[in-house]
């Protein structure tokens, strides 16, 4: 791998409770990369996921061990506050979830409370650029005002994707982003990732393997909560060297 | 009230603003110069000024308050207003100084607001403990002179005497006063007996009607209106009781030859059952709705009538919550208070007839405190050991009734 | 029988069971809705003619001698048909009009109750020659009956033509206020805390056991506890909307925590996680989004509290608060008394003409819980969201 290392984790045990959902998990983000995760339901992909930007934090009596890096800095380091982290690392959730405000108000609301940039034509102008990079501008450009609640689902989706990408993020990490879309717009998501990734690094859970071949260019996989294999998604695809990637991947169960 | 509003607009307002400006003026333009952001938003630091500048001070003015009122002493009031300044200026600068770019203001901000969070729940429950120790207490003093077994088991309360005692009289030559408990509770238990034999059957029916024979646009009329009824304040249930009903009783009574009084145990038991109809049948309502519509389908598929599934599926599935409905409008009878106080007697008697006068618990409660007497007389502290005794009651039965809906619950929900 | 017949009468039994069943749940709710209308009419009925008070016309001599002694301003017979209550006004008008002095005026004034009772055909104490006094007044047209507006703009008074509500409408306003002031900010922080922030442990679940077993205590406990707590040990002024502005935020306390939970948990996980993951901070994500989103769901349920509170009774005799209140209560240590209150003394005394003035009380107390729970529920329909 030529490119630099934007995050990592280092003998990640995850537990909810008693029960250890991420056993000793190591692996590397390439910078500006697409990385897919895929692995059968329940393994573990959401919770690693939301490892990267402490959503996990808020579920109560779970314990973290291990270490994960942004830019070599340990995220659960005091120096690094949570929210700050939050900003870099930016999420976009399985099911969209904007705001209950208007278009605009969704996009400017993360600037805002970061102080990214100030009231006015400056806010205008990153409203406009996070639309036009979510490849929505065009459809809501006359209707800024309007509620966000009252878009389809793939547009809401890709307004959520707009919201993380105003705040100038490193990282954009997707929970399944198009499992609840329609193949158009699912198709429309899979096109903004390709872009996404001049600018950013992208890591994205999904269970189409079909999805993780055409956007990503490695692939981790996952099974019961332990990292199989990881890889270029080509040879991962086409020439696993576990038998568990194999059947998984040709179908034989998951 | 007026100069605490004035004060707070004029003084405390102005002051708070000044720092949040200052405190933000100064995270701003250390932005500017030197290049590098800070921590929070310029915002944050105003807000951090202003705690640093309002807390101390506000806490300090609290404790002069406190010790002016409860005469320790007494400070003066420009060397209150000087104390505050001072403390409120020594806050301000130390925020000023502590202001840098990696002082996280917004942090502190939360913890602080966190703070005050936790000391609101703390005075939530503190007024519960409140509530349970001062009448504990006062019952204390109480149950210290009278003893708890004759209270108890007494049928004699003739309270009124006990003052005698207590302006000097000698136990011996005055007339003994006696708190014999008995008959007050039978009066409770007559009248809310009464009362539960008006609500539970017309309860119970309107929850199956509402939930068995209505349609929902009739339910969503029926329930709201019943609900009515739990809504309307007790004193004018109470007047109700008073003025029309007990009246009718007695004429009623007349009409088949029976004697009644005017303040007797029937009117307000009928008016108390109708208060609380909605608390029987709202809940059943809910609780027949609960239970799963395959049961149902079941009983219907073995060709039995809605009415013999309700009275062999539904009403057996659901009998905890009913229980559960009952025991809350038992609670909420025994401690309702006015409609008792207008309608039903002082005087504590021992009968088995609903047409006597009678008296209850909180009618004993509101009579002994509203009277002349001093507050530590033994009337006045029968009063918080009656306050006791319901209270342990009520309690119990919320709790039991709390264990049997949620035994249903797990069941079925 | 063959065993056909024998089946056909089982089945005719069990459909006649099947409608004496449908019967008797429809005559249950029949009964409980007829009583609410027999009720509701039977307080209109009696309270109605109260809208009305009867007013009569005579002389009045303002001078020396009648301002010294009122009952001489107006003639023997007259005296006894006017209001008392109006006669010992006679020295302060002049007080305040310096031009009545010497002055004989033709005034309609404010008629004695049992006159009124009289009017209105309802029972009276009135002699024989009192009443056909009355009639010839009447058929002089001397004697009728106008808007009473008294009832409005008066406070308490033993003389029942006199009594009106309105100390008793500001010390319920002054009672509201203080009650709102101590329980809508600590019920909504105690329940944003609880809904929000509080870790799940054996302390948090024993503040929510307490708040739930709280929100069921009879009302009257309250008035103990304001009683022993609040007047014995810290010196509050009996009587005063003080104290009872704080005994009944102690009630409405647990009443305002519950619905304000359950406008707090209604709000969606996703809107939570949403803001999360923009890096909005614990304390911004309740303000910026979870608190607006349930401010109707809190306003309603502080609303349906506050209606409670202006209801309830109990605690309130407990701590003092039925005391004669003649003049409005201007500060809240002062002694003051409040609509239920008012209700309730009224209803005690012995007089007739204060039955219809309860009556009345009682509309007007109704009314305003209508309006209250009126506001709440459109306010519901209007901002409810379905999530
Ligand atoms: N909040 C939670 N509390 C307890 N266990 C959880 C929680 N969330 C997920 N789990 C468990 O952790 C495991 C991994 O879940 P998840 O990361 O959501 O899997 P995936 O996203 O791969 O389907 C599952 O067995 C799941 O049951
Ligand atoms: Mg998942």
């Amino acid at each position: 791998m030529e490119n630099n290392i934007k995050m990592k984790s280092d003998n990640l045990n995850f537990y909810y409770g008693n029960f250890k959902a991420l056993k000793d998990i190591n692996l590397t983000f390439p910078e500006r990369k697409v990385t897919a995760l895929i692995g059968p339901s329940g393994c573990g992909k959401s919770t690693y996921l939301r490892c990267f930007n402490r959503m996990n934090d808020l579920i109560k009596g779970i314990k973290v061990e291990g270490g994960i890096y942004l830019d070599e800095q340990e995220i659960h380091d005091t120096k690094l506050d949570v929210v700050e982290l939050r900003r870099r690392v930016g999420m976009v959730f399985q099911k969209p979830n904007p705001f209950p405000k208007t278009i605009y108000e969704n996009i400017a609301y993360a600037p805002r409370i970061h102080g990214l940039v100030s009231k006015g034509s400056e806010m205008d102008d990153l409203v406009e650029d996070s639309l036009k990079k979510a490849g929505l501008w065009e459809e809501v450009k006359d209707r800024l005002k309007s509620q966000a609640t009252a878009l389809s689902g793939g547009q809401q989706q890709r307004l959520c994707i707009a919201r993380a990408l105003a705040m100038e993020p490193e990282v954009l990490l997707m929970d399944e982003p198009a499992s609840a879309l329609d193949p158009i717009a699912t198709q429309k998501i899979e096109e903004l990732i390709y872009e996404l990734k001049e600018r950013l690094t992208v890591i994205i859970v999904t269970h189409n393997m079909q999805q993780a071949a055409r956007v990503s260019d490695y692939t981790a996989f996952f099974y019961m909560g332990e990292l199989i294999e990881v890889g270029d998604t080509s040879t991962i695809f086409t020439n696993p060297t576990v038998k568990k990637t194999e059947d998984y991947i040709t179908g034989r169960f998951g | 009230m007026l100069k605490v509003l004035l004060y707070f607009l004029i003084g405390v307002l102005p002051l708070c603003y000044a720092a949040f400006y200052i405190g933000r003026k100064k995270a701003r333009t250390g932005e500017l110069e030197s290049g590098e952001r800070f921590h929070s938003r310029p915002a944050h630091y105003g807000w951090y000024s202003v705690i640093w500048m309002a807390v101390p001070s506000l806490a300090v003015s609290f404790i002069f308050t406190i010790l002016g009122s409860s005469k320790i002493f007494k400070v003066p009031f420009t060397m209150h207003i000087t104390t505050i300044l001072l403390v409120a200026a020594l806050g301000l600068w130390y925020a000023q100084k502590k202001i840098t770019h990696n002082l996280r203001a917004r942090n502190f901000i939360e913890k602080t607001i966190k703070v005050m969070l936790i000391t609101a729940s703390l005075v939530s429950i503190l007024t519960t403990i409140g509530i349970v120790f001062s009448i504990l207490f006062e019952s204390m003093k109480f149950f210290s002179q009278v003893n708890f077994f004759s209270f108890i088991t007494g049928t004699e309360w003739d309270p009124d005497t006990a003052f005698l005692e207590g302006a000097g009289r000698d136990a011996s030559n005055a007339a003994q006063a006696q708190f014999g408990s008995v008959p007050i509770f039978a009066g409770t238990f007559m009248i809310t007996t009464i009362a539960l034999l008006v609500a539970v059957p017309v309860g119970l029916f309107s929850a199956i009607f509402m939930s068995e024979y209505a349609s929902n646009r009739i339910r969503g009329w029926v329930k709201p209106i019943l609900e009515i009824l739990a809504g309307i304040p007790t004193v004018v249930y109470g007047f109700f009781a008073a003025i029309t009903v007990s009246p009718l009783v007695v004429k009623l009574a007349e009409s088949v030859g029976l004697q009644a009084d005017y303040t007797n145990a029937l009117s307000p038991g009928i008016v108390m059952g109708i208060m609380i109809i909605p608390f029987v049948s709202s809940l059943s309502d809910d609780v027949i709705n609960a239970i799963p519509q395959n049961m149902r389908e079941g009983s219907l598929a073995l060709g039995m009538t809605r009415s013999e599934t309700m009275k062999h599926v539904l009403l057996p599935a659901a009998m905890p919550g009913i229980v559960s409905a009952v025991l809350l409008a038992l609670s909420r009878a025994i401690g309702e208070t006015m409609i008792v106080v207008m309608a039903a007697g002082l005087q504590p008697r021992l009968s088995w007839n609903p047409l006597d006068g009678m008296t209850t618990v909180t009618v004993r409660i509101v009579d002994a405190l509203t009277g002349d007497q001093s507050f530590d007389s033994l009337e006045t502290l029968s009063a918080f050991g009656l306050g006791f005794v319901l209270l342990v009651i009520t309690l119990m039965l919320n709790i039991v009734s709390s264990i049997v809906i949620r035994k249903f619950r797990k069941q079925y929900v | 029988m063959d065993k056909e017949t024998r089946r056909l009468k089982r089945i005719k039994r069990r459909y006649r069971g099947e409608i004496s069943f449908r019967l008797l749940s429809i005559s249950a709710i029949v009964l409980a809705a007829s009583f609410l209308v027999f009720f509701l009419s039977d307080m209109v009925r009696t309270g109605y003619t109260a809208f009305e008070q009867t007013v009569v016309q005579t002389e009045i001599t303002y001078d020396a001698d009648t301002v010294e002694i009122p009952q001489l301003s107006v003639s023997e017979e007259m005296s006894d048909l006017v209001s008392r209550g109006f006669l010992r006004l006679i020295p302060q008008m002049v007080e305040e009009n310096p031009k009545l002095m010497n002055t004989t005026q033709t005034q309609w004034v404010l008629a004695e109750a049992e006159v009124d009772q009289y009017i209105k055909g309802k029972p009276n104490k009135l002699s024989e020659e009192e009443i056909a006094h009355i009639d010839s007044l009447k058929k002089e047209g001397k004697v009728k009956l106008v808007f009473n507006k008294w009832f409005f703009t008066n406070g308490d008074s033993k003389l029942p033509e006199m009594a009106g509500l309105l100390s008793a409408v500001i010390g319920t306003i002054y009672v509201l206020i203080l009650t709102m002031m101590f329980s809508v900010p600590i019920g909504v922080m105690t329940a944003i805390y609880l809904e929000e922030f509080a870790p799940d442990n054996w302390f948090t679940r024993i503040i929510e056991v307490n708040i739930n077993n709280l929100a069921a205590i009879p009302s009257i406990i309250f008035g103990l506890l304001g009683l022993a707590i609040f007047i014995n040990l810290f010196g509050v002024p009996r009587s005063s909307a003080l104290a009872g502005g704080l005994t009944l935020s102690l009630m409405s306390l647990p009443v305002i925590i519950i619905s304000t939970r359950a406008a707090l948990s209604s709000v969606p996980d996703t809107i939570r996680q949403a803001a999360q993951g923009v890096g909005a901070s614990p304390w911004q994500v309740v303000w910026h989004h979870i608190l607006p989103l349930s401010l109707p769901g809190i306003m309603t349920g502080t609303i349906i509290s506050m209606a409670h509170a202006i209801g309830e009774t109990a605690p309130l005799l407990i701590v003092g608060m039925l005391a004669y209140i003649p003049t409005a209560p201007t500060g809240v240590t002062q002694a003051a008394t409040v609509l239920p209150a008012q209700i309730y003394t009224w209803s005690g005394d012995s007089l007739r003409a204060y039955t219809e003035r309860t009556a009345l009380g009682i509309i007007v107390l109704l009314s305003v819980l209508l309006l209250l729970n009126a506001v709440a529920v459109v306010l519901r329909n209007k901002y409810e969201r379905k999530w």
